[in-house]
C-alpha cells in the first residue's frame, strides 16, 4: 500500500462521502460499506485536494503539509488508496 | 472500519490503543451526528425469541407512518447519517419496508437491516443482490435447529437457512450472519464460522444483553466465566474477519483490545430510534431512563441528538466510579450501560460479566428489588404467537336480520323494535339531533 507515488493523480471515489468532524472527517464508502476516520483537518484538506487535477505532491502543497511531514501524509493516503475511498486516476477517466 | 492518521505511531489502519488517540476524547463527547443509528421500524415480530431487546411481538399502533419515516430518512440524509441499521420487530413485516428502504438508499442512507428471514424469497433475495447500497443480516442464535430454536422458536433454524440459501443463490456475496452470544452457542463457534464461509456471508458475533425479554433468561443463558475466555481467544484467533459491533469491549481485560472502537457509544456516536420515534441512548437500552425524546417533537431527530439533557450526561467525563482504581479500566471502561443497569447494577461500577468477577460479586449482594421495571412491553400475548393461517380462515356468515322479523324472545326485543323515523312524524323525543 506504498506504492503510491507524490506523482500519482488521485480523485475521491465517486461513491465516498465525507463528512468533516472536529476531529478530521468521516469517510464513507457507499460500495464497499467501509468507514474511514481522517484523524486530523490537515489530511482532510489533502484529500479534498485530490481532485483529479493535482498530483498528490501538488495535493499535499495545497494543504500545507509541511515538507518534513510529506512521507507520513503520503503513507496515510496510500491506506486510503488501498481501501479504494481515493483512487488512482484523474478526473477526467472517472466512470459516471 | 478504519483510522487514517498521518501520524508515525499509527501507520497500521488498524485501531491504535487508546492511550495514543484523542479520536477517542472526541468520541466520548459526541459528535455532531451519530456514526451509526439503529432504527426498530416496527414492534411486531412472526416470532416471540425468548432473549428480544425491544420485547418486540405485537405491532404498536402508533407506529411512525410511511411519511415520518421518510421525514427522518431526509433529516439523517441532511446530518450526513451514511447508514442505518434497520431492525425491529422485524421490519420486513411492514407493508412499506421495501418502500423504506428504496427511499433511504436514493438519498444516500444505506441500510443494514437485520431480519429473521421469514420475507426473503428468492425474488426479493435477487433484488437485494441487485443494489451496493442494501446489506442484509440473518439472525440465527444455534448452529443447529435443536440449540437456535430453543431461543429464537420453532421452525426459525429452517427459515433462516432458506433466507441464507436465497441470498446465496442470487449471488448476495458477504450478507451477515448475527449471533447472539449464549451459554448454549459458544460451543458452536467454529459450527457459526463454518456456516458463514458455506454460504460466502461474514459471521458477526454480539453479546446477549439482559435488555427487554433478556432480562428474564439472562441468567441462565449469558456464558459462564471461563465461556467468556474462550470466547475472547476466538476472537483474538479470528480478528476483524468476524464482526462483534464492538460487544465486547468488556473482554478487553484479558489482554490486547479487540478491534473496533471499545468504548461506550450510547448518546456518542450511536443511538436508537424506536417504531414509535422515541430516541434512546443505544439499542439495547429501551427504557425510560434511556429515553432522550422523540422525533416526533419540533426539532426532530437533530434536536434530540444535539440537545437532550439525556445526551449531554452521556457526553460528560466519566471518572469510572468503582472501577476508576482498576488497573484494567483504561481497556474496558467499565463496560456496557446497559448491562449494568437491566442487571440492577450501578452505572458507575462493573459490568455484571466483568472478568475479573467483581459484577459476580455484586450480582451475588444485589437486593431483591434491584431489577429495574420494564417500561415497555410489546411481547405477544400467547407465546409462542399461534400460528396464523395454518389452522385457515374462520369460517363466517353474515346476514342481516329482516327489520321486521319477530325477536327470537321478549328478552331479545329492542327498545325501538317497530320504530321507523320514516313513518314518525313527531321524530324521537330525546332531545339529540340523531
Amino acid at each position: 500500500m506504498d506504492s503510491i507515488r507524490l506523482d500519482a493523480t488521485l480523485t475521491v471515489h465517486p461513491r465516498v462521502s465525507i463528512r468533516p468532524e472536529p476531529f478530521g472527517a468521516l469517510l464513507y464508502h457507499f460500495g464497499t460499506r467501509q468507514l474511514s476516520f481522517l484523524k486530523d483537518r490537515v489530511l482532510l484538506d489533502a484529500v479534498r485536494a485530490c481532485d483529479g487535477t493535482r498530483t498528490l505532491a501538488q495535493a499535499l502543497a495545497e494543504a500545507a503539509v509541511p515538507d518534513a511531514q510529506v512521507e507520513r501524509y503520503r503513507r496515510a493516503v496510500a491506506t486510503l488508496v488501498h481501501s479504494t475511498m481515493l483512487e488512482s486516476r484523474p478526473a477526467n477517466e472517472v466512470a459516471a | 472500519m478504519t483510522l487514517v492518521a498521518p501520524s508515525p505511531v499509527q501507520t497500521s489502519p488498524v485501531a491504535p490503543a487508546r492511550t495514543s488517540s484523542t479520536l477517542m476524547g472526541h468520541f466520548e463527547a459526541g459528535l455532531d451526528a451519530p456514526i451509526c443509528l439503529t432504527w426498530e421500524l416496527t414492534y411486531a415480530c412472526n416470532l416471540s425469541c425468548s432473549h428480544c431487546l425491544s420485547s418486540s411481538g405485537r405491532r404498536d399502533p402508533r407506529e411512525l407512518t410511511t411519511e415520518e419515516c421518510k421525514a427522518v430518512i431526509d433529516e439523517l440524509q441532511r446530518m450526513q447519517v451514511f447508514y442505518v441499521n434497520i431492525g425491529g420487530g422485524e421490519p420486513t413485516v411492514r407493508s412499506d419496508f421495501w418502500e423504506l428502504v428504496d427511499y433511504a438508499t436514493d438519498h444516500q442512507v444505506g441500510v443494514k437491516f437485520s431480519t429473521n428471514g421469514i420475507k426473503l424469497t428468492p425474488e426479493i433475495a435477487q433484488r437485494l443482490a441487485a443494489s451496493d447500497y442494501v446489506d442484509v443480516q440473518i439472525s440465527l442464535d444455534g448452529a443447529t435447529a435443536e440449540v437456535n430454536d430453543h431461543v429464537r422458536g420453532p421452525g426459525s433454524y429452517d427459515t433462516a437457512m432458506r433466507a441464507m440459501q436465497n441470498l446465496a443463490d442470487a449471488g448476495f456475496r458477504g450478507f451477515k450472519i448475527s449471533v447472539v452470544c449464549t451459554r448454549e452457542n459458544i460451543p458452536q463457534l467454529d459450527e457459526f464460522k463454518a456456516i458463514a464461509d458455506r454460504f460466502d456471508a461474514q459471521l458477526r458475533l454480539t453479546r446477549l444483553r439482559p435488555s427487554g425479554r433478556g432480562a428474564d433468561v439472562w441468567d441462565d443463558l449469558h456464558p459462564l466465566p471461563e465461556q467468556q475466555r474462550e470466547l475472547y481467544d476466538w476472537l483474538v484467533a479470528h480478528g476483524e474477519g468476524v464482526l462483534t459491533g464492538d460487544s465486547f469491549f468488556h473482554l478487553s481485560a484479558f489482554g490486547s483490545a479487540l478491534p473496533g472502537l471499545n468504548l461506550c457509544g450510547a448518546g456518542r456516536v450511536v443511538c436508537l430510534i424506536d417504531p414509535i420515534g422515541d430516541v434512546y441512548a443505544c439499542p439495547f437500552a429501551i427504557h425510560d431512563e434511556f429515553l432522550a425524546g422523540s422525533i416526533r417533537e419540533p426539532g426532530g431527530f437533530e434536536a434530540v441528538w444535539r440537545e437532550s439533557e439525556l445526551f449531554q450526561r452521556l457526553r460528560e467525563p466519566t471518572g469510572g466510579g468503582a472501577c476508576a482504581s482498576c488497573s484494567f479500566y483504561d481497556s474496558c471502561r467499565g463496560g456496557c450501560m446497559a448491562a449494568k443497569f437491566f442487571t440492577g447494577l450501578p452505572i458507575d461500577g462493573p459490568d455484571p460479566e466483568c472478568v475479573r468477577g467483581f459484577g459476580e460479586q455484586l450480582l451475588a449482594e444485589r437486593a431483591e428489588d434491584a431489577l429495574p421495571k420494564p417500561s415497555g412491553d410489546h411481547s405477544h400475548r400467547t407465546s409462542p404467537p399461534r400460528p396464523r393461517g395454518g389452522a385457515g380462515p374462520v369460517p363466517l356468515t353474515l346476514s342481516v336480520r329482516r327489520p321486521d322479523a319477530p325477536p327470537a324472545h321478549a328478552c331479545a326485543e329492542s327498545p325501538l323494535a317497530g320504530f321507523s323515523p320514516t313513518t314518525t312524524a313527531a321524530g324521537c323525543a330525546c332531545g339529540t339531533d340523531h
